[in-house]
């Protein structure tokens, strides 16, 4: 059993999602083995997923309740967001699931240079679907949609549309905080999938952020009929 | 020392020994070597600095508090400035102090060796929890010198949003961040017990210590996310303008009301299950008896972190809720003390007929056994719809949740502290000082919080400064009452950092106490065991001799190996 010796990197304190991995050879010193290891690393992250869906779960009962009591309004906020770009997107996070599934594959199968590249066509997804994002909030602020100080709506239901663009950039935007946290880390496991790192015998990490990866897919498949398709039928073309 | 009579009373000798050479504190030295640990009991010794040191602030605010209701007029601040003191009391108590307090410190420090592990399953992740909890507390702190906030701990709004004039979304960001901190502290005991017990160790065999932080665990990683989304919003809402709490711009802040108890209420018992688990141990050994229902008070502990999701509604009796559901909310309150009690009735059946001593522990135990159960019978008053409608936010819920929180929580904290403080630290501290602040502490707290009930009875609302005339006899008394708790306080940490450098030397179990962690030296080295222990047999068979025996004398990663440590 090896011991850690030598100073930790400052990469401990990020925090900003479980690291289940070490630097200092794949066998930490507090575990028996590695089997021991992974299963603790992937009922972790499994835990980690469990809270994240709490997170989520709490904004969207909010707007479960604020949708049931506000239907119209609700439907009209929907009717002005972009379902092309929304759909487009969609698609985008499906291939970057795909890749990410395959990069896993590729670690199982000691294919570094695989690896390394399905790694970054993520990324490069997830960039994509960030950009798309970007302009439709662009959009949103060239038509005051943003909630806040600079909103306008005209109508009798100015008020519950305003909540609707409350909930559509907090949904989205938490989102896609999640996206830009989920690529940073890509950034990290692509330096050590390059170095060499995973193997058949060891590629946990990889494993985890697909995991991981795939649950912020999944949220987005939650949030885009929830959001977009919801007013498609009541007066689209605004 | 193999089969001997069960002793009566154990034999108080002084420990002959020496501390072992090497141990988890002398390792490695300088500020670093603590800053970036990854030993769980370093990083528990770091929690116990820093909460501390918030307790102090805490306890700061409160001292404020009472010093302003001597008087019935509000003449030592004004009503905004009071405001203040009592959120930050709060804020910093609850999410500070009690939600941290037992799990991170003694849970980070003898969960991993009662289970027989050399530490967590995630040990960084571990050290992490301690940074996100230290960057919360700054932003919290920060928010004081901002100019303080004035909501009251729960942040309800609107109070929070459209009629504040404070740092209201500094102090949300801290305590949001400050969440992850007890996520990641859940997250890795509910894997480390899952994945990392010794050979042997099943989970019927597991001290009931684990299994109140298992069920701790669960809430701290179901509820806590929600409380952090509701804190967010609300942050949001007064950065941005969102408005889904704001009526105003057709949000409903009731629904605020709903996302934050949700998390809320069941936050109780993340702050007094743990301290329950302290109540089994303490109370088995001090009274040489195997616990009474071993089964039903681990199973109930897993009933009160399920039923405890699903009570909320309590909190909003007069919120305006429909009728119906609060009749609910009501019977599923009433139900939610079923297994809080089958715990009191087992340790009570546990001190009947045991040789009960009175060591500072078990001093503290029975203060818990007596606080809380007053604190839970309370709390049926305000469970029940018709008296909660005279009871609400009054001084009434302020007496009933303190004899929970510091009646409960504190006691089994400091309950923690003496018990475990030689196994921490290898060193006794003075059992009479330790006696007689507990006594102190029972009686200042008494004194403090029981006219409290009399006064929420006749009607004095709480977070009002100014009150009649003919409350200030009994207010005067809680004023008293908190000066006695407050020295309460204070004593333990003189006597305590003195046996640091004076206190007799400890041995490895000082108490003659079952489980794990009193198996391996006092302090115990670095990796906790020399080999990984095996267990056969169930926790807390005081039946037989345990003895403080020498553990390896030297023990750490470098002596020399030696023959397996003697146990009784
Ligand atoms: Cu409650």
């Amino acid at each position: 059993m090896s011991q850690r010796h030598g100073p930790v990197t400052a990469a401990v304190i990020t925090g900003s999602m479980p690291e289940m991995d070490n630097d200092h050879g794949p066998l930490q010193h507090h575990f028996d083995d590695m089997a021991q290891q992974n299963e603790s690393a992937a009922l972790g992250m499994w835990l980690f997923l469990l809270t994240e869906v709490m997170f989520f779960g709490g904004v969207l009962t909010a707007y479960a309740v604020c949708r049931y009591l506000f239907h119209d309004a609700f439907a009209e906020g929907a009717s002005h967001l972009d379902v092309q770009m929304g759909t487009i997107n969609t698609i985008i996070l499906i291939f970057s699931s795909l890749t990410m599934a395959l990069a896993v594959r590729a670690a199982q199968m000691s294919k570094t240079k695989l690896l390394v590249g399905l790694l970054i066509a993520t990324m490069v997804f997830g960039g994509a679907f960030l950009v798309i994002k970007g302009i439709e909030y662009e959009h949103k602020w060239v038509e005051h949609h943003v909630p806040g100080k600079y909103f306008q709506y005209d109508g009798p239901m100015a008020n519950q549309v305003h909540l609707f663009f409350s909930f559509y950039f907090t949904m989205t935007g938490i989102h896609a905080l999640h996206m830009i946290l989920g690529i940073g880390w890509m950034i990290w496991l692509t330096i050590r999938s390059w170095r060499g790192d995973f193997s058949a015998a060891y590629f946990s990490p990889i494993e985890m952020t697909g995991l991981y990866w795939h649950f912020v897919d999944i949220v987005w498949i939650f949030l885009f009929p929830l959001l977009y398709l919801f007013g498609a039928g009541a007066g689209a073309g605004h | 020392m193999s089969e001997q009579a069960a002793p009566r009373r154990r034999n108080r000798g002084r420990y002959e020994g020496d501390v072992p050479r090497e141990h988890y504190l002398n390792v490695a030295y300088g500020l670093k070597s603590w800053l970036l640990t990854v030993d769980h009991k370093r990083i528990a010794i770091l929690y116990l600095l820093s909460i501390t040191g918030f307790f102090a602030i805490g306890g700061l605010f409160a001292a404020i508090i009472r010093m302003e209701l001597m008087t019935p007029t509000g003449d030592l601040m004004s009503s905004e400035v009071y405001n203040r003191v009592f959120t930050l009391h709060g804020v910093v108590m609850v999410f500070f102090f009690l939600i941290p307090s037992i799990p991170a410190v003694f849970g980070n420090f003898f969960l991993p060796m009662m289970i027989g592990a050399k530490d967590l399953a995630f040990p960084r992740i571990n050290l992490a929890s301690w940074y996100i909890y230290t960057i919360g507390g700054i932003f919290t702190l920060a928010a004081i010198i901002a100019g303080g906030v004035d909501t009251g701990w729960t942040f309800y709004t609107p109070y929070s949003s459209t009629y504040s004039n404070s740092a209201v979304a500094l102090t949300a960001i801290g305590v949001f961040i400050n969440g992850f901190s007890s996520i990641f502290t859940g997250l890795n005991f509910i894997v480390s017990i899952h994945k990392m017990r010794a050979p042997g160790l099943t989970w019927m065999r597991l001290p009931l210590f684990v299994w109140a932080h298992y069920a701790a665990s669960i809430i701290m990683i179901l509820g806590t996310p929600v409380v952090a989304i509701a804190i967010f919003l609300i942050a949001v809402e007064r950065l941005l303008g969102v408005g889904i709490f704001d009526p105003a711009l057709g949000g409903d802040p009731i629904l605020y009301q709903h996302l934050f108890w949700f998390y809320s209420h069941p936050a109780v018992y993340i702050m007094i299950l743990p301290s329950m688990g302290v109540m089994s141990e303490v109370i088995a050994c001090f009274s040489r008896k195997r616990i009474f229902g071993y089964a039903f008070i681990a199973a109930s502990s897993l009933a009160i972190a399920v039923v405890g999701f699903l009570v909320w509604g309590h909190h909003m009796f007069v919120s305006g809720q429909s009728a119906y559901v609060s009749m609910v909310f009501s019977v599923l309150s009433m139900l939610v003390a079923v297994p809080s009690a089958v715990k009191v009735f087992n340790w009570l059946a546990t001190l009947w007929r045991g040789s009960i001593s009175f060591e500072t522990p078990m001093l503290y135990a029975f203060g818990f056994l007596g606080l809380f159960t007053v604190g839970g019978l309370t709390g049926l008053y305000l469970g029940t719809l018709a008296t909660d409608v005279h009871l609400h936010d009054s001084y009434f819920i302020v007496a009933h949740f303190h004899y929970i929180m510091v009646g409960g929580a504190v006691m089994g904290y400091l309950a923690a502290v003496h018990f475990w403080w030689p196994k921490m630290t290898g060193r006794m501290y003075s059992e009479f000082w330790g006696r007689l602040s507990a006594g102190l502490l029972f009686i200042g707290f008494n004194l403090t919080f029981f006219p409290q009930f009399l006064l929420g009875y006749m009607g004095m609302p709480r977070r009002y400064h100014f009150y009649p005339d003919e409350w200030q006899v009994l207010n005067v008394l809680s004023t008293a009452g908190a000066s006695i708790l407050g020295i309460a306080y204070l004593i333990p940490i003189i006597y305590l950092v003195y046996s640091l450098r004076y206190g007799p030397i400890a041995g490895p179990n000082p108490w003659h106490a079952t489980g794990l962690e009193w198996t391996t030296a006092s302090p115990p080295p670095q990796h906790n065991f020399e080999t990984t222990p095996t267990v056969t047999e169930e926790p807390y068979d005081y039946s037989k001799a345990i003895e403080n025996v020498a553990i390896t004398p030297g023990a750490g990663p470098e002596s020399p190996p030696s023959p397996a440590a003697p146990r009784s």
